[in-house]
Parts: C-alpha cells; sequence; structure tokens
C-alpha cells in the first residue's frame, strides 16, 4: 500500500522549484540569522558558557518557563479542542463573535496583554478582588504566567484544529452512527484520532510559544530570582549588561531544548499519522 | 468559474498593500535633524527642552532644526546606539552606559570630561514614596527592612534608576555602619520585602500607583514628583530620607554619528543649551535637580534638604560599582542564592 | 471541468449528525465561561480604559499624527510580510505534502522553530547578524544602508516571528487530503500550474485564509522582536505596539488603550473580511 503511495506521490511536478524556495527562503530569514546565536556563542569556550547556563539563578528560569508553558498549553489543549469544536459543529447566537476573538491574542501585542492581565488580577482589580477575598494571591506567582500563557497559546490550537475539523469528512461519521455507534464513541473512536495530529501539532506550537514568551509575562510574573525570572528575562538582563556572549549562551541552550522537543513531537506526529493510515 | 476566489484574495491582498503604503514615513528634509536616545523617566523633561531649544535655535541662526526623540530603559538604549542605532546625542541614566558605549568606539574615552560638571546638567536623587498619610510610617532607609513592608523597587539587572537606588540603599547604611558585611546584610534584608522586581524604573511606578501594590516606592525624585502630578497629590506623599545618592545622569555627544550626519554644530549647541539659565529652569520645573544656583534657589521648595553622597565616595566608579554589585555573580545575586 | 464537491456536501451533512441538546448547552456553555476569563475581560478592560475619557478623547487619540503613522508602518509591514510568507507557506507545504524525501520531518521541525525561539531572541538575531558592530552591518553603514533601526528591520523581524504560520496551516490540512484529484489531472494531461490553480488551491483554501489571517493578526500585533529592532523614534520607527507602549510609559493610559483598541478592531476586520469570503464561496459552489 504504502509503496505504491510513494511511486504515486512523486510523479507530481514542482518538487524542484518548491523544494528550492523552502530552502532558500527557511535559510534566509530562519536559518541564517538564528545561526548567530551560535556564532556569537562560541568565542566563549566551554567552562564559562557552562558556567553562564548552568548558573542557579539560569537553572531556576529554565524551570519556572518549562513548567509553566506546560501546564498552560495542557489548558490550551481542553479550551481550545471545546473552541474549535463548538465553532465548527455548532450554531448559536454569538458564534460569529467567538469566531472571530479566538485570533485576539495574537493582534493584541503582548505587552497589552499582560498589562491587561496584570491590572485584572492586581488587589485594585476586577479579577483580584475577588480571589483576594479567596486570599489566592495571582499576580506576581507562577500561577499568573500560566495565565498569562494560556491567552498566549490560546489560538494555536484553535486555528490548527479549525480547518481540519472544517475538512473532516462526515460520512465517516454518518457510517458510524448508522452501524449504532453513540456520540461519544465516534468521537473518542473516529474524531479524536483524526483531529489528533492537528492537536499535537496545535499544543506543541503553544508549549512553544509560551516557552520563550516575554512582553506578556514580564508585566505579571514579579520577576523575582530564583522564584518567578522566566528564562527570556535572563537574557534580556544579560543583554542590559551588554553581556551578548552571555545572552547568545542562554539564549542557544533554550533554542536547543525548544528545537529537540519539536523534533521530538514531529517525529511522533509522523508515526501517529502511519499508524492511522 | 471556480477561480473566482483566488481572483478576490489577489484584490483584496492589493486593496491592503495600497491602504497600507504611506505617503511618507521621513520627516521633512529640509531641516536638519538630531536623534536624542535618552532613558526612561526623561520624556516630560526632553519635550520641554526642544521646544525651547528649536525656538531658540531659529532666533540665534534662522535654522530650523528637529530634535527626534528616543526613550527605553538605559542599558537598553545604549546598546541599541552600539549595535547602530545613529544618535546624535545620549543622555543616560548614568555613566556606565555611556562608557559601554565608548567602548565600541563611537565616542571617546574621555567624553564625561568634554562638558560642565562631569557632563551631568542636571542632578538628581533617590527618594521614597508613600501611600497619603503614609501608613505604614515610613521615614528613612531603617523603615524599609521591617518585616511586613511591601517595597517596589525594579531590577537592577535592567534598568538603570534601580542601580541608583541599590546604592543609595547600599551607601546609606555602609556610611552609618562604615561596614560593607552590614551593608550587604541590609540590602539582602531590603531585597526580601521587595514582591515584585520591573524591568523599568517606570513599570515600577504602575505596578505602585496604577495597581496598588506595595508600601513605599523607591525612585527617581523626579519621578516622584512627576508620580503626584499624574496619579494625584491626594493618594502619594513623598519621603525623603535623611541620607541619599548624588545621581548624576550624564549626557555626551555621539562623535562618529555627528560627524557622519554633519550635526556636530547642532548637538553641541543642544547640549550647551541645556546648561542656559532657560534651561535650567525647565529642568527644575520639571524636578530634576538644576546646576544652576539662580534656579536651583528659584525652586528650592521642590528640594528638600539632602544629605547627598557621591557615588565615588562608597563605590569609586561606576565599572567599579557595576563589576561589584550587579555583575552576574555579584552581590545583587549572591543576596537572592541561599 | 474539474471540481471538487465538498464544501457543498460537508454542510449539507453536517447538520443531519448533532450532537444531544444538553452536550450542546454545557460545552457552549463552558466555551463562553472560557472566553469570559481569557477574551472578554481583557478585551473589556481595553475598551473600558479606552473610553474612559470619553468619545471626543478617544478619536482624538486615534486620529494624533504619531498614532496615524504608526498604524501606517505597521500596515507596511503587514502588507509585504503576508503576501511573502503566504507564497513560503505554499511551496513549503507542497514540497512538504506531495513528495517523500530525506530529512522532510527535519525541515518540517525547521518551519516549526520560529515559534519556539524567544521574541527576545528574535529580535537578537537580527542585531547580531547586521548589527554595526558586525562586519555585515559595518559594511551596510558604510553603504549607507539602513536595516536595523529603520522599517526594513521591523519588517524582517516580524517575516521572522510570522514566518511559520501559514505553512503549519497548509500543512496538515494538505496532508489530510488525498492526491487522487491532482493525480487524476495529471493522468489526464493537467500542467503543473494548472493542478495547483484549480484543484490544490481550491481544495486548502480554508487553510491559506486561515494562515493570512493569523499572519495578518500576528503581525499587527508582534511586540517583542519588533522592539528590540526598532529604534523607538516617534513617527519613524515606531509600530502600533510599540507607539501603545510609548504612551503607557508616559502614563497616558487612555490613549495607550485606544490606540491598542485600534489593534483589536483590525483583527476584528481581518475575520469580518473572512466570514463575508466564506459566504461568496458557499454561493459559488450551491451555483455550481
Amino acid at each position: 500500500m504504502s509503496i505504491v503511495k510513494n511511486k504515486k506521490r512523486n510523479i507530481l511536478p514542482g518538487f524542484g522549484l518548491s523544494m528550492g524556495y523552502t530552502v532558500f527562503y527557511l535559510s534566509a530569514i530562519v536559518i541564517v540569522p538564528l545561526s548567530m546565536v551560535f556564532f556569537n556563542t562560541v568565542p566563549m569556550g566551554w567552562e564559562p558558557f557552562m558556567q553562564a547556563v548552568t548558573a542557579p539563578r539560569v537553572l531556576a528560569a529554565y524551570r519556572l518557563s518549562f513548567s509553566t508553558a506546560f501546564f498552560a498549553s495542557l489548558f490550551d489543549a481542553v479550551a481550545g479542542l471545546l473552541t474549535a469544536w463548538v465553532i465548527v459543529r455548532y450554531r448559536f447566537p454569538g458564534k460569529a463573535i467567538l469566531d472571530a476573538l479566538v485570533d485576539l491574542p495574537f493582534a493584541l501585542p503582548t505587552a497589552v496583554a499582560g498589562i491587561c492581565f496584570a491590572t485584572l488580577y492586581s488587589p485594585a482589580g476586577w479579577l483580584g478582588e475577588i480571589s483576594a477575598k479567596w486570599n489566592l494571591q495571582i499576580i506576581n506567582t507562577p500561577t499568573g504566567i500560566v495565565l498569562a500563557l494560556i491567552f498566549i497559546g490560546f489560538p494555536f490550537v484553535v486555528r490548527t484544529l479549525q480547518p481540519v475539523l472544517e475538512e473532516l469528512e462526515v460520512e465517516i461519521e454518518e457510517s458510524a452512527h448508522s452501524l449504532g455507534a453513540t456520540r461519544w464513541q465516534t468521537f473518542r473512536r473516529i474524531i479524536l484520532p483524526h483531529l489528533f495530529p492537528a492537536l499535537l501539532t496545535g499544543v506543541t506550537l503553544a508549549f512553544a510559544r509560551s516557552i520563550g514568551e516575554y512582553g506578556s509575562v514580564i508585566f505579571i510574573a514579579g520577576n523575582l530570582p530564583m522564584k518567578t525570572e522566566i528564562a527570556p528575562l535572563m537574557i534580556m538582563s544579560k543583554l542590559d549588561q551588554f553581556d551578548y556572549a552571555g545572552a547568545s549562551a542562554v539564549a542557544l541552550v533554550l533554542l536547543l531544548i525548544s528545537f529537540s522537543m519539536l523534533l521530538a513531537l514531529n517525529a511522533i506526529q509522523e508515526w501517529q499519522q502511519k499508524a492511522y493510515r | 468559474m471556480r477561480l473566482d476566489w483566488t481572483r478576490k484574495i489577489t484584490l483584496a491582498a492589493s486593496l491592503l498593500l495600497a491602504s497600507g503604503v504611506p505617503a511618507s514615513i521621513a520627516e521633512a528634509a529640509a531641516a536638519q535633524t538630531l536623534l536624542n536616545v535618552s532613558y526612561d523617566p526623561t520624556r516630560e523633561l526632553y519635550q520641554s527642552e526642544n521646544a525651547a531649544f528649536i525656538k531658540h535655535w531659529q532666533k540665534k541662526t534662522g535654522q530650523t532644526a528637529v530634535i527626534n526623540q528616543s526613550h527605553g530603559g538605559s542599558g537598553k538604549q545604549a546598546r541599541a546606539v552600539i549595535d547602530g542605532l545613529e544618535a546624535d546625542v545620549v543622555t543616560l541614566a548614568l555613566a556606565y552606559d555611556i562608557d559601554a558605549i565608548a567602548d565600541s568606539k563611537l565616542l571617546a574615552e574621555n567624553w564625561q570630561k568634554k562638558l560642565a560638571q562631569n557632563s551631568t546638567p542636571y542632578t538628581s536623587t533617590i527618594v521614597f514614596v508613600v501611600r497619603k498619610g503614609n501608613p505604614k510610617k515610613i521615614k528613612n532607609w531603617d523603615d524599609l527592612v521591617t518585616p511586613g513592608i511591601s517595597v517596589i523597587t525594579p531590577n537592577p539587572k535592567t534598568s538603570g534608576g534601580a542601580r541608583w537606588n541599590y546604592l543609595a540603599a547600599w551607601g546609606y547604611k555602609q556610611k552609618q555602619t562604615k561596614s560593607p558585611e552590614k551593608a550587604k546584610a541590609f540590602i539582602k534584608a531590603l531585597y526580601k520585602n521587595v514582591p515584585v522586581l520591573d524591568t523599568g524604573a517606570r513599570g515600577s511606578t504602575i505596578t505602585f500607583a496604577q495597581r496598588g501594590l506595595g508600601d513605599v516606592l523607591i525612585a527617581w525624585e523626579n519621578e516622584a514628583h512627576l508620580i503626584l502630578k499624574e496619579f494625584g497629590s491626594d493618594k502619594f506623599e513623598i519621603v525623603s530620607p535623611s541620607v541619599s545618592i548624588l545621581a548624576e545622569p550624564p549626557v555626551a555627544i555621539v562623535d562618529k554619528n555627528v560627524d557622519k550626519h554633519g550635526t556636530r554644530k547642532l548637538a553641541e549647541a543642544y547640549l550647551n543649551f541645556l546648561y542656559t539659565p532657560q534651561a535650567q529652569d525647565i529642568i527644575a520645573q520639571n524636578y530634576y535637580r538644576p546646576r544652576n544656583p539662580a534656579a536651583l534657589k528659584k525652586y528650592a521648595a521642590n528640594f528638600p534638604k539632602i544629605k547627598l553622597f557621591n557615588l565615588s565616595e562608597v563605590f569609586t566608579d561606576w565599572r567599579t560599582a557595576q563589576k561589584t554589585h550587579f555583575k552576574d555573580g555579584g552581590v545583587f545575586d549572591q543576596i537572592y542564592t541561599p | 471541468m474539474l471540481k471538487p464537491e465538498t464544501s457543498t456536501t460537508t454542510t449539507a451533512v453536517k447538520r443531519r449528525v448533532s450532537d444531544p441538546l444538553w452536550v450542546r448547552i454545557v460545552l457552549i456553555s463552558l466555551t463562553f465561561l472560557f472566553f469570559v476569563f481569557f477574551i472578554f475581560l481583557p478585551l473589556g478592560m481595553v475598551f473600558a480604559q479606552a473610553f474612559q475619557k470619553g468619545w471626543a478623547f478617544y478619536l482624538e487619540c486615534i486620529t494624533e499624527p504619531y498614532a496615524i503613522k504608526a498604524l501606517q508602518l505597521t500596515l507596511t509591514t503587514v502588507a509585504i510580510v503576508v503576501p511573502l510568507n503566504a507564497l513560503f507557506g505554499l511551496s513549503a507545504a507542497w514540497a512538504i505534502t506531495k513528495f517523500n524525501f530525506r530529512g522532510k520531518a527535519t525541515l518540517k521541525t525547521l518551519l516549526d522553530l520560529p515559534f519556539a525561539v524567544s521574541p527576545v531572541i528574535a529580535g537578537l538575531i537580527f542585531v547580531l547578524l547586521v548589527g554595526s558592530r558586525t562586519p555585515f552591518g559595518g559594511w551596510l553603514g558604510e553603504h549607507g544602508i539602513k536595516i536595523i533601526f529603520s522599517t526594513p528591520g521591523i519588517i524582517i523581524a516580524t517575516l521572522f516571528v510570522t514566518f511559520p504560520f501559514i505553512a503549519r496551516e497548509l500543512i496538515p490540512l494538505m496532508e489530510a487530503q488525498s492526491r487522487d484529484e491532482e493525480e487524476a489531472a495529471l493522468t489526464l494531461g493537467a500542467k503543473g500550474w494548472q493542478i495547483f490553480s484549480k484543484i490544490t488551491l481550491p481544495n486548502i483554501r480554508w487553510g491559506l485564509l486561515y494562515g493570512m489571517i493569523l499572519c495578518s493578526a500576528r503581525s499587527i500585533g508582534e511586540f517583542g522582536a519588533v522592539s528590540v529592532v526598532s529604534g523607538h523614534i516617534r513617527g519613524q520607527t515606531n509600530t502600533v505596539p510599540l507607539h501603545v507602549e510609548i504612551l503607557y510609559s508616559e502614563y497616558n493610559f487612555t490613549a495607550s488603550f485606544a490606540v491598542a483598541s485600534i489593534l483589536v478592531f483590525l483583527a476584528l476586520l481581518t475575520v469580518v473580511g473572512k466570514v463575508s469570503l466564506e459566504k461568496h464561496f458557499q454561493k459559488h459552489s450551491l451555483e455550481n
């Protein structure tokens, strides 16, 4: 089956052109500029590099960035799937508004988002007052960071799922239905596996984006060393001391971790897709 | 035909393009232009100074000058100039940042000798802002380390103003006890009371004044007055400590850029203008401490007598202070590592 | 004439299989609840602050010359960035989904990379590449070419940040679709370009459209990376998000949120465009 498919694939034209252009553009916009991070780290030498990237403050920042990004994207997976499903499948008043506002986190500058959240959850803010009654501190804690990151990552999940859900062939659902499968069974056995690659993509993107997020988080994080300092802030503070090499070193580690994570997830996806076919 | 929609996208895209292309983003070319790259709190100051200077220059030479401003964190701004932001003059929060520009050969090593009074046309100091009525009875530096007091100050790693705050607190204790160890313990206790380190001075002000966090804000004297003006003197009041640091935010011409732009004359006139009585008056109006004795006398009510010490009395110079306290692994990092 | 039927059939069938009412109500309510906390409240904040001093002041804020210049710069950036990234997205999606080659997984990962790059780093790399300290940047400077701290720098940084959006939207979609139609057309003697424009493109129009919407939304709102490569000079290198920040730093909160609300309107505008295009598609497919 797969061999036949491979043969068929290759008869389509345009490989050279599309591939060439893709590689060229990718190199010009992404690879060459990103390699600067590497080239600026190299002159540092190994010892200072290790020192820079394993300083306790830096390690704590990595931990915080990764853990908050993880929880935020987990939340986004559920909220994103829910939203995409509701928007594509149901008709209800206000649907167009929801659909329109999904992109808001993209269009709203991250700094504005950060300011909004910090103001909302500050002791004097609309929600801060409520949370203060429950003795729940949100602003200047990791919880606050997670909230901001949920906002930042949310559209990634919805907008990756939406087109796939839109094109999902309903005939399969139909036949499952006529074969006596319940709605929940159909969803779990048929729809979810079909959506899974897109869901995984969306969540990964949200996660990756969250690790590096700066603008919205610094307003709500508190930025206390060892406690609420995120990794990008470490880069920023090194830069502000004119320590380009140190900043590049921290950036390089962040980059390598994210890259290998993306690589792994793409591999999982590939494998998952093959299994699905 | 199925092709319809592709045409529509093309149409939409070209419409977007047409609407997006601006008539002209550049300023009128006839006038000579200066770019002043400055730090955060001077926005209001230079707005007034620039207007006054343009008038002055017009009267003196008949030429129109355009002065563009760029504001941001002091370190960030210095970095931008190093990386190619073509500033004609820099007016930053601390000498260390201009030293960094000098290190990249954009201006002479001895830049600080080129203009009067350490190239600092005005000074300032570090004071406290508390909520109206001073409910926590904060009078002096020692009150900031009382357990339970919440202190707002920005991150010394990313904010120039925050470094002045830190050095003022350290200097106060070291002068009082003659012991750097005690000063370090004091600083440690002080930062234990800090719940949030914003990246810039303005961020801290907003945290304190707008979001209602903290009992006391450590701030530039000029910022403290601006807070009263912008957020209401019925909500906040200024407390001046007994001892504080003499903060000297210096100015300099970026030699390489003015030579490239042919704007040296204008740039020199601009910086020298800051020392004139007229400019000094504007400086005092904006709550910076003027160098000019007449202006200082005129606005004496705004500047309570605080015993001010020089940075060099306690920390030798900026490079040393930076290296000992704010560099990675320096004292500021140490107070946070258990 | 080859014509895909998908859109008519899907919409028709979709309505037949549906969830029970209570499921719909619960799911819709949950969605709204989420939106209240994460979208409506922040949005409400923006507008509450923007209109704090009334309509007249609001209009004054958004028609102020510096705000207009910032808007022009932002729109110019979008107008250049979106088509470039769309072209790239189509090309990358075609290469990746229609062919098998070694290193495909790596290529796909590289496409995602800009997402994983912190905006701070995204700005930094261009400073490191063409900043005046670097040999290349120095050479450019000597020849009077300004990239960083001027408009080209802002455009390049935005290109980087929004780079994967369209490709990322198209790839899963094209992977989920069979290649039968294209292959059939090929055997019938259609040329490559014909196949692409008459079969592939109509099939992926939603993805392309979503991708372009996302890409424009993100380019409108990008703050971190642009902030690093912009000189922050009013009226010159100030995009709308940067202008919002400047106003905020001047304690000019109302004006700051008023300008931020323009960005919200722009985001809504792109989606209104999407909805009206959708309607056209539906009409056309019904006519066919």
